[in-house]
């Protein structure tokens, strides 16, 4: 295996994340009808973080959030080699009428965000759905799925696999398998 | 661990502790979804899983019919007294027609022991077993131990007593598997009359006396007495059952702790168990029902998985 490259070192990450809370707060004025929905696992990191941030550096801290299992929506049940893992789905709040932010680390196929939709109704009818990522790989989508708010974009090839590290070195990685 | 050591569920003796627990934790998630505002998740959509119940049931074959249709598979109901059974079919030639019919899953009731055990070793399906004559009913004996731990958290240490006709049912032989390989303590309590001989020897104690067994118990199951498998009478009458070995209220008031009390249903109200003990706050008889559906929900999830596309 190479050496992994870098992509967003912490301070880049920081103000990736920033800049990311900014564009929310433009779209969602005061976050009144809104509701943050992080995807199990990773996304639910990234949720906790943008959460954090709102708090820390611009005062929000009446934000909605939740998290979202999609194991059961997805369609490559009975198709892996290794059997999916359940996580669990944390969502106390009604989402009939209300503007849901999906937030997953990495945007790859898309078929976790079309199973995240279809899970998502099962909760009631939003308003509005967006979805934001930290990371979009753009070459590799197999639906027609774009993200509304993009961390960062990169271009790699099928076999390299981006890491989302979070706690006391927070990063962003690429690793060839 | 995210998949299970067996392929079909025959009885809990084939079961690791760690398919149990398995079991429980998709379950909590299937819990979640049977409560939410839409409760269908659309997993088995392409599934198509076959109930065949060749004996009476109400609870079970609801509870399963329910968890299919929860995770979206096709259901194919069959009862045997509305059968060509009763026109001389054999199990084998009515589960191969069956089969025929593109079946991916068969969820199987029958009185006599050893059925799903013995379809298993000649269709390549898996099987879930609802029930075998007087020998094990795997899925009550995990929703039992599920609402336990609900209940208290866990069910490690926990002291359960069984009461009642431990020699014919099959939710006792399969509580018993269940709780010991979850490091529980068991006791069974009821007439000698209704006791297996070498009961002892799957790790429970035989207690007598239903006050002794209470006093000491967390949690009591009350079983039904199972007079359609009784070949003989076992006790004089219903009264002096209830006499020794029925709960009620007044020997619920005079322990001097709280308990816990089960049933697995149907309910003989007035012999094994009273009215106002099964409708108390201390009863968690409908809890075991509402998780008897995601109980079931887990294993038809959990074994559908081994089938790979």
């Amino acid at each position: 295996m190479s050496k992994p490259k870098s992509i967003l070192d912490h301070q880049q990450l920081q103000i990736t994340i920033h800049r990311l809370c900014r564009q929310l707060i433009e779209n969602h004025d005061c976050f009144k009808q809104t509701v943050l929905i992080g995807l199990q696992p990773r996304g639910v990191d990234l949720c906790q973080k943008i959460k954090q941030t709102f708090e820390t550096s611009f005062n929000i801290n009446s934000l909605e959030v939740g998290s979202l299992d999609i194991t059961f929506y997805r369609d490559d049940f009975r198709r892996r080699e290794n059997p999916l893992t359940v996580n669990s789905t944390d969502l106390n709040v009604s989402l009939e009428d209300k503007n849901v932010i999906l937030i997953d680390d990495v945007l790859f196929t898309g078929r976790s965000v079309r199973a995240a939709l279809d899970a998502l109704y099962d909760y009631g009818r939003p308003n509005s759905v967006e979805l934001l990522v930290l990371i979009d790989r753009r070459l590799s989508r197999h639906l027609p799925i774009q993200p509304n708010y993009v961390g960062h974009t990169i271009d790699v090839v099928a076999d390299e696999r981006v890491y989302v590290e979070w706690g006391d070195n927070e990063r962003v990685i690429l690793k060839s398998s | 661990m995210s998949e299970l050591s067996v392929r079909n569920l025959l009885g809990i003796k084939h079961l690791q502790n760690e398919d149990i627990h398995l079991i429980f934790k998709i379950a909590d998630n299937f819990k979640e979804v049977i409560n939410r505002p839409i409760r269908k998740v659309p997993s088995l959509r392409d599934m198509t899983v076959a109930n065949l119940f060749f004996e009476n049931s109400t609870r079970t074959k609801l509870s399963f019919e329910l968890a299919e249709k929860r995770l979206s598979a096709d259901i194919l109901n069959f009862s045997a007294s509305s059968s060509s059974v009763k026109k001389g079919e054999t199990l084998i030639d009515t589960v191969n027609n069956i089969l025929a019919m593109k079946v991916d899953m068969l969820v199987i009731r029958h009185p006599n022991v050893g059925a799903a055990s013995f379809l298993s070793k000649h269709i390549n399906i898996p099987i879930i077993n609802a029930g075998d004559g007087a020998h094990e009913h795997p899925t009550q004996a995990l929703l039992d131990a599920y609402s336990i731990r609900e209940k208290f958290g866990e069910v490690e240490g926990k002291k359960v007593v069984i009461v009642g006709d431990i020699l014919h049912s099959r939710v006792a032989l399969s509580n018993i598997f269940c709780l010991k390989k979850l490091n529980a303590e068991v006791k069974v309590c009821g007439p000698t009359t209704l006791m297996p001989k070498y009961i002892e020897s799957l790790g429970v104690t035989y207690e007598p006396n239903l006050m002794k067994a209470l006093e000491w118990c967390d949690v009591a199951n009350m079983l039904r007495i199972q007079l359609e498998r009784q070949d003989i009478n076992y006790f004089p009458s219903n009264k002096e059952y209830s006499t020794l070995y029925g709960l009620n209220k007044e020997r619920l008031d005079t322990l001097s702790k709280h308990i816990t009390v089960m049933h697995p249903g149907p309910i003989n109200r007035g012999v094994e168990i009273t009215s106002d003990v099964a409708d108390s706050k201390q009863s968690i008889i409908l809890e075991q029902v509402e998780n008897g559906v995601a109980i079931r929900m887990a294993v038809l999830y959990l074994l559908a998985n081994s089938i790979k596309k």
